[in-house]
């Protein structure tokens, strides 16, 4: 599933979104960085409740499809604005990750 | 061997953990310019992503060296900072001393050292508390 689908079924607000093409292959979630660097998978969707400018370099590195960050945690500006220039598709939701992950796999 | 090799020299700001990464994101460029292999970037830049923040939240801040040749990838970090006075512990997954600070940004899992020993094909600790510690991962690029 793409993207784009993802963000409609699930009703993400999109705060970047790279590539319409890029597919969603599965699902991680977690807060702990190094854990996220040592286990998400290229591809899947990483849930998180992080925000800091940080995760987007997590999110590269590990070459994950996107983030979605949940439970309302609001994302400061300067995390948006790396999203958009190390070209990272950056989603929110007010839900939790588990309820979250739960649709998002539904879907796949 | 010695013409060949491309070398990168950064310096790790100590003081902002928010700005930590651009080395390794960096380095991630450069190597898929030079047309290496996926999987050993991904292991190249996750665990030479794990020593900068190190560098930053434990080391106060120092500088990374790293040298491309056609065989390898030597990545050096060093630092003044207050050493590692028990390095087969630090090694431990789970051990951790990060701040209240760095946790609230999610570090301190104690996964970084374990995730740079499993990504790099050698690690090598020298540390001296209170004097600094230096830090060497080895990849190689033909196995
Ligand atoms: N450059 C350094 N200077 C001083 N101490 C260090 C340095 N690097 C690592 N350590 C020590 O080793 C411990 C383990 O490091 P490791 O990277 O495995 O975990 P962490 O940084 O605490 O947490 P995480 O990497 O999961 O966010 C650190 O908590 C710290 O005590
Ligand atoms: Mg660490």
């Amino acid at each position: 599933m793409t993207l784009l689908e993802m963000a409609g079924q699930l009703q993400l607000k999109t705060i970047h979104c790279t590539e319409e093409g890029v597919s969603v292959t599965g699902c991680y979630i977690g807060d702990l960085l190094s854990l996220v660097m040592s286990r998400a998978q290229e591809g899947q969707a990483w849930l998180t409740v992080q925000t800091n400018i940080n995760i987007i370099a997590v999110a590269v590195l590990t070459g994950v499809s996107c983030v979605i960050v949940t439970e309302g945690m609001e994302i400061p500006e300067e995390t948006a604005q790396k999203a958009a220039e190390q070209g990272v598709s950056l989603f929110h939701s007010e839900k939790p990750s588990y309820q979250l992950a739960c649709e998002l796999v539904a879907l796949l | 061997m010695n013409n060949n090799i491309i070398t990168l020299h950064y310096d790790i700001d100590g003081t902002n953990f928010t700005i930590a990464g651009q080395a390794s994101s960096n380095i991630k460029k450069v190597l898929k310019q030079l047309g290496v292999d996926p999987a050993i970037i991904r292991r190249t830049a996750i665990s030479m992503y794990e020593g900068e923040i190190n560098t930053v939240i434990h080391g106060k801040g120092g500088v990374a060296d790293i040298y491309i040749s056609p065989d390898q990838i030597r990545i050096v970090f060093t630092d003044h900072g207050p050493g590692i006075a028990d390095i087969e512990k630090a090694m431990q997954e789970g051990f951790s001393t990060a701040s209240a600070e760095a946790r609230e940004l999610g570090f301190g899992a104690g996964m970084g050292l374990p995730n740079m020993k499993k990504y790099a094909d050698a690690l090598n600790i020298e540390s001296t508390p209170g004097e600094g510690t230096t830090v060497e991962l080895i990849i190689n690029i033909h196995s």
